[in-house]
């Protein structure tokens, strides 16, 4: 933690991390809604004991199995790799990240992987009541599941409920529902959630229309659009909604991510928000990194200021004001706060000594700094700007944070309308005979596994350089091992993740042309 | 009044709940025995078939206890986790590639157009029914033997080699271990087999296999037991200070008989449990087996982190070896898991319910026709 790793090291190891993630990332929001999706047509099964709903109920639970199996698979491999490829990470917070890791396995994973062989392999075996209650169940534990692992993600974004403790070098858990309670954890929450059931209600709805354009299984095909429309339209403003919220606590928390996805670069009052744009080099530099600036953007006028504040009057600091500080409006420049964490170190580095010299006099004051209010606040919040080599690099890629940002809004705002369409044409029961409609919804299957992406994207990355915001860099978390390995294992990963997606997508396709069994 | 609850109780409290998931998680590893058989057992397909599915059910629970290991032992013994994942780098990855192609194999193995053809899933099954108990055993031994770490004054770890935990490989006690819970999942798989399918014919097939096993499973077992006896272990004084101490780890089952009458009274269940399906044609063995194990291996974590024991020690650098004290959650944390895991006997619960739920036919051969979702 002295030093910053091998810089070849940190990339692998991302890259890695970044693979693994966006691997489970592909299947997990799909688990996430079909679950609800699939317990509600039961629900409905379960009701009117109409054979037909269990035929549709048993088709899209297929999907579901086929999907769900490899998530699983990949699961395992990202809470491994905590250990395995970020140790210094696993002692420096697994204090407080351990323990949603584990509610995880014993609250959620269990509810999950017993009520899903219920939901499999009972329904000759256990009543209808019970079996229905088992498919809400798996639901219910895919959400859960989600809210302990995000609950651990919101804590990197944004560390609450924690002291430093300097004789053990680790941060020790002080609140447990300041870490529950993180607005992060429950934006994100929200946002994630949702943004799942958005996603499998679009994938039920592309498959559906795939069936009307072969006029294969019409009734089945309608229900389906029914039923993930609703549940679509509600998720999609509850998306747009939560996602609203997350932006605004963001200009709180990660003000750097929040100007860096606007690619707002100086402060102002009456700032405009960036509809869409097209960005470049502007030839300019900030330290040594390159400026961008708009070659097009469509702008509304004082909404940004709106957004982040509720008025047009509120100033929003840009990303220079973030680097360089800006005295009028009480902004420190990162110098200032690299000074202060190194400060923070030299602290901890002298009480280390003072231990290993037996000198227990010393050691005890300079403890004693730890929980000292003000030199928590003042010095070792900065913590992490230790490492640091210039001001600079605490800016995220800016295009990689506006792009993946505007493009996930602008899907948000085209599925709202996707599904308000398609329930509009369905309930006119014109749907069969729009064929240029029912493409689009096919097209959409695709685009929203890419808003999707583009979310964890924006979020993972706008918060370089940070593994956990202000206390630790990603270079400092990485494990001790080398490189070869890691890009051996990235190899490995990869071509096992591309031959299981080919084998997956193939199954996939196969019971979807087959159609539900009679 | 919890809240007055010390905090070396809590840390021995954490070890008991990792010790009973960890003898949960090898118990449970029977699906993995059976995986290991699916091609020699029977070369009927029928017979593979009906194996599968008599597993297929049960193949989430190891997984997920396997992963409910892993986060509780993050959450208790963080230095644990950073120590042994980030310096046995490859030792763990192994595992975990053995269990990521598991996964998948069950669903995907019958279904059409899987790709890779079911021969491929079926392969997957079985080299995670080989090298999941073993690399498993494997990691468990070196509680015993020690790795070839160091931990520098901030807590991180060091490996001492540029093999990053596949060294243990060269030790014979190691691979005794590895070899023994193999072994010992392979009885166990047949046990369950032969619980589990209504089929004479397969039955008399799993209890051939059976016999074999067990013998193996013993041989190796024993030989990692007395050679563990009779080496020197990593004890912990008041201090925290790491010395070698000769037959450590007899000692801590003469100091703490309890213990040693847990073990006894599992290796008497797994014995049993053997006799009775070889000698009698039981078909209930599993029963006694399967608790059995879970005593045994219990009392062997029991006895590798209690009574001033280095639970991970380390054999290149002993100062740096991990003890339940040094290698804790803050009391903080623990006591916040203490108050989560007394959910844990509910969670147990509804698996029971859930479990009897499916499990009232057995598989037979006439079952398979019925059923609307098989593997
Ligand atoms: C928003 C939801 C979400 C997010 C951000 C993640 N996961 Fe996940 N995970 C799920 C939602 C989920 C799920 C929907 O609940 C899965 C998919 C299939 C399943 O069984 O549960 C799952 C499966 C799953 C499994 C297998 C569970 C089992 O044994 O049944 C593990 C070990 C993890 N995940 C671990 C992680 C880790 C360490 C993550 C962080 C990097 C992570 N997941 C991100
Ligand atoms: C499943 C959804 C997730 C996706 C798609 C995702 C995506 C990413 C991406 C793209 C990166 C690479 C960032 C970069 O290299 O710049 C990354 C890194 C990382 N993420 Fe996430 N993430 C996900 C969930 C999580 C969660 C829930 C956690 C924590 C529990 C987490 C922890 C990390 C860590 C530790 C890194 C490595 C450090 C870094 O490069 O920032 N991620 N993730
Ligand atoms: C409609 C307008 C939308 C807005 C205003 C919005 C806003 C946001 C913001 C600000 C973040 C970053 C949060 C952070 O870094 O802390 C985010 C993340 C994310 N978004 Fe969106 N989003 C929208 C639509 C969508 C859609 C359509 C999807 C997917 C179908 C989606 C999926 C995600 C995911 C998975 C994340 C990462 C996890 C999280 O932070 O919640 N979003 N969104």
């Amino acid at each position: 933690m002295i030093e910053i790793a091998d810089l070849s090291l940190v990339d692998w190891s991302r890259a890695q991390f970044a693979l693994t993630a966006m691997y489970h990332w592909i299947f997990v929001p799909l688990t996430l809604g079909l679950s609800f999706i699939i317990a509600i047509m039961e629900t409905v099964y379960f009701r009117t004991g109409s054979e037909e709903w269990k035929r549709m109920t048993r088709f899209w639970m297929t999907l579901f199995g086929i999907n769900f199996a490899i998530g699983v698979a990949t699961g395992i491999i990202l809470e491994f790799e905590f250990g395995t490829n970020w140790s210094n990470y696993s002692w420096f917070v697994g204090d407080i990240f351990g323990a949603p890791l584990a509610i995880e396995g014993i609250l959620a994973f269990f509810l999950e992987s017993t009520f899903v062989a219920v939901m499999f392999f009972g329904w000759n075996k256990v009543s209808k009541r019970f079996h229905l209650a088992s498919t809400w169940l798996v639901a219910i534990g895919a959400s859960l599941s989600a809210l302990w692992i995000l609950v651990a993600n919101a804590w990197m974004q944004n560390p609450v409920g924690m002291t430093f403790n300097p004789e053990t070098a680790r941060n020790e858990m002080t609140d447990f529902l300041a870490v529950l309670t993180n607005p992060v954890a429950i934006d994100t929450f929200f946002h994630t959630v949702t943004s799942g059931f958005l996603l499998a209600s679009v994938f039920v709805m592309g498959i559906s229309a795939w069936f009307l354009l072969k006029g294969r299984e019409e009734w089945m095909a309608r229900k389906s659009i029914l039923i993930a429309g609703i549940f679509g339209l509600a998720s999609s403003l509850t998306v747009a909604l939560t996602g609203d919220i997350s932006a605004r606590t963001l200009a709180h928390v990660q003000p750097l991510k929040f100007a860096a996805f606007e690619a707002h670069y100086s402060g102002r009052d009456n700032a405009g928000l960036v509809a869409a744009g097209i960005l470049k080099d502007s030839g300019q530099l900030i330290g040594d990194r390159a400026k961008k600036e708009f070659v097009v953007k469509v702008e509304i006028p004082g909404f940004l200021s709106m957004m982040t504040g509720g008025s047009r009057n509120v100033w929003v600091p840009g990303i220079e004001d973030l680097v360089h500080g800006n005295a009028e409006k009480n902004i420190m420049p990162v110098a200032e706060k690299m000074e202060r964490g190194r400060y923070a170190r030299e602290v901890l580095m002298n009480y280390k000594k003072a231990k290993q010299a037996n000198n227990t006099e010393e050691a005890e004051i300079l403890k004693g700094m730890f929980s000292d209010r003000d030199f928590i606040d003042e010095y070792f919040s900065y913590f992490g700007y230790a490492f640091l080599d210039r001001p600079e690099d605490v800016i995220p890629n800016v295009s990689v944070a506006f792009y993946t940002f505007h493009l996930m809004v602008m899907l948000g705002f085209f599925f709202i309308l996707l599904c308000a369409l398609a329930l509009f044409f369905n309930y006119r029961g014109s749907l069969p005979r729009q064929k240029w409609f029912l493409w689009i919804m096919i097209i959409s299957v695709p685009l929203a596994y890419i808003a999707s992406q583009s979310g964890w994207v924006l979020k993972e990355m706008g918060r370089q350089p940070w593994i956990i915001q202000d206390l630790m860099p990603v270079g400092a978390a990485v494990s001790n091992i080398n490189t070869g390995s890691v890009i051996t294992t990235f190899v490995l990963f990869s071509i096992l993740f591309a031959v299981l997606l080919i084998a997956e997508v193939s199954i996939m396709a196969k019971q979807i042309k087959t159609g539900p069994k009679h | 009044m919890l809240t007055l609850v010390s905090y070396s109780f809590l840390q021995g409290y954490w070890w008991v709940i990792i010790s009973l998931l960890g003898a949960l998680l090898v118990f449970l590893m029977f699906v993995q025995g059976g995986q290991s058989m699916i091609f020699s057992i029977s070369r009927d397909e029928i017979y593979k078939t009906m194996i599968v599915n008599a597993l297929g059910p049960k193949w989430e629970f190891t997984f997920t206890t396997l992963v409910t290991f892993g986060g509780a032992f993050f959450a208790s013994f963080p230095l644990f986790y950073a120590s042994s994942f980030g310096g046995a780098y490859w030792l763990w990855i192994a595992i975990l590639f053995s269990f990521t192609i598991q996964a998948i194999a069950y669903e995907y193995r019958s279904k059409p157009a899987n790709v890779l053809g079911k021969k491929t899933f079926d392969i997957f099954l079985l080299v995670n029914g080989i090298f999941g108990p073993f690399l498993i055993g494997i990691a468990v031994a070196t509680f015993f033997t020690g790795s070839q770490f160091s931990l520098d004054y901030m807590n991180h770890v060091k490996w001492a080699n540029n093999w990053h935990g596949l060294e243990a490989l060269t030790d014979a006690r190691n691979i005794a271990l590895g070899l023994a819970v193999l072994f010992l999942v392979r009885t166990n798989g047949s046990m369950y087999i032969i619980n589990s399918v209504n089929d004479e014919d397969l039955a008399v097939k799993a209890n051939r296999k059976l016999m074999i096993n067990a013998v193996v499973f013993l041989v190796f077992f024993l030989f990692f037991l007395v050679s563990i006896m009779l080496s020197e272990g990593f004890a912990v004084d008041g201090d925290g200070k790491v010395t070698m101490e000769k037959y450590k780890y007899f000692q801590n089952f003469v100091q703490m008989p309890a213990v040693l009458v847990l073990f006894l009274a599992g290796i008497a269940g797994v014995l049993t449990g053997i006799i009775m399906t070889i000698f009698r044609k039981s078909r209930r063995g599993i029963w006694y087996a399967g608790p059995g194990t879970i005593l045994a291996v219990f009392s062997l974590f029991l006895i590798a982190g209690f009574n001033g024991t280095a639970f991970y020690p380390s054999a290149y650098h002993p100062e740096s070896s991990l003890t339940i004290r040094n290698a804790s959650s803050s009391h903080f944390t623990l006591r916040t898991m203490m108050y989560v895991s007394f959910i844990i006997p509910f969670v147990f619960w509804y698996i029971w319910y859930a479990w009897k739920a499916i499990s009232r036919k057995k598989i037979s051969k006439e079952e398979l026709d019925n059923e609307p979702h098989l593997y």
